[in-house]
């Protein structure tokens, strides 16, 4: 029964990471795409780890499955947030049919030459 | 104190990881990588993790914690379907923007553990924010853009938690 469960979600969690992928694929820009691939790709991943736990049954794959699924919870969303922050910050435009960009008319984004490259000084 | 703290958090995490699938035996080379291994990160990061430990010494925080774990899975879910819905739309049905809103929160880590759930529930991505409390947040679905409006739209249903989980006296 439980192995039913665990192939269950296996394939849920599959159908999740193909959905991200194909919005990776087809939003338009970078910001876009981080959306698609964050979330879709984060809970496809923890619905496969859960299905392989409940799948196996094994009281050490279902620790190891749990230790991944936090480790992915925490990682996925801040690699995320540095990705788009560098993005904006090397000068990588939104796309154009944009409405609003808050973050570039405070003043932030791409300076047209950064003082100092950090590797030097 | 605090890197005896980790030591033994990093090395638990190991032993999870490299559990024998022989039940009752542990591998002693594994065992020590471990303790080498968890040494390491522990003078290494003693300085990084944020030293908030009052949160794991009160139940009621706890109890917070685990209320705030099945909402946070119910709004990745709903954002996992909006964001399947516009990848999958034949028109994608997206309006971007990136809109600022301000948190009330002060604490560092209420401020990542509330960006991080911004980045992973509907349609909300954080790219930036700053020590006053301001985040930058991209939204694929823009409906607001004023900042008061964004705030409650994006941030009020997670600060409400994350307020009693690692704020408030």
């Amino acid at each position: 029964m439980s192995e039913v469960i665990g192939y269950i979600l296996i394939t849920i969690g599959v159908l999740f990471d193909l959905f991200g992928c194909i919005g990776l694929v087809r939003f338009p820009d970078i910001y876009n795409r981080l959306q698609a691939s964050t979330k879709c790709v984060t809970l496809g991943t923890i619905l496969l780890l859960a299905g392989v736990a409940a799948a196996s049954g094994q009281g050490a794959i279902i620790a190891k499955a749990l230790v991944c699924a936090v480790f992915i919870l925490i990682t996925s969303p801040t690699g995320a947030h540095a990705i788009a922050r560098g993005a904006y910050a090397s000068g990588v435009p939104l796309w154009e049919g944009s409405v609003v960009d808050r973050y570039g008319a405070d003043g932030h984004g791409a300076s047209p030459a950064p003082e100092k490259h950090p590797c030097e000084s | 104190m605090r890197r005896v703290i980790y030591f033994v958090l990093a090395l638990v995490i190991w032993i999870l990881l490299t559990w024998p699938f022989v039940e009752g035996h542990l591998d002693g080379q594994v065992f020590l990588a471990g303790i080498v291994a968890a040494a390491v990160v522990a003078v290494l990061f003693q300085d990084v993790l944020p030293p908030e430990h009052h949160v794991f010494r009160s139940p009621k925080r706890i109890v917070w914690f685990v209320l705030y774990v099945p909402v946070f899975f119910y709004y990745v879910l709903v954002a996992n379907l909006d964001v399947v819905y516009r990848a999958l739309h034949p028109k994608m049905p997206i309006r971007p923007g990136i809109v600022k809103i301000k948190t009330s929160l002060t604490s560092e880590s209420a401020i990542t553990a509330l960006a991080n759930s911004i980045t992973l529930t509907p349609g909300t991505l954080t790219v930036d924010l700053t020590d006053d409390g301001t985040l930058y947040v991209h939204w694929i679905n823009v409906r607001s853009d004023d900042v008061d409006e964004a705030t409650r739209m994006i941030a009020r249903r997670f600060e409400y938690f994350l307020e009693r989980i690692f704020e408030e006296p």
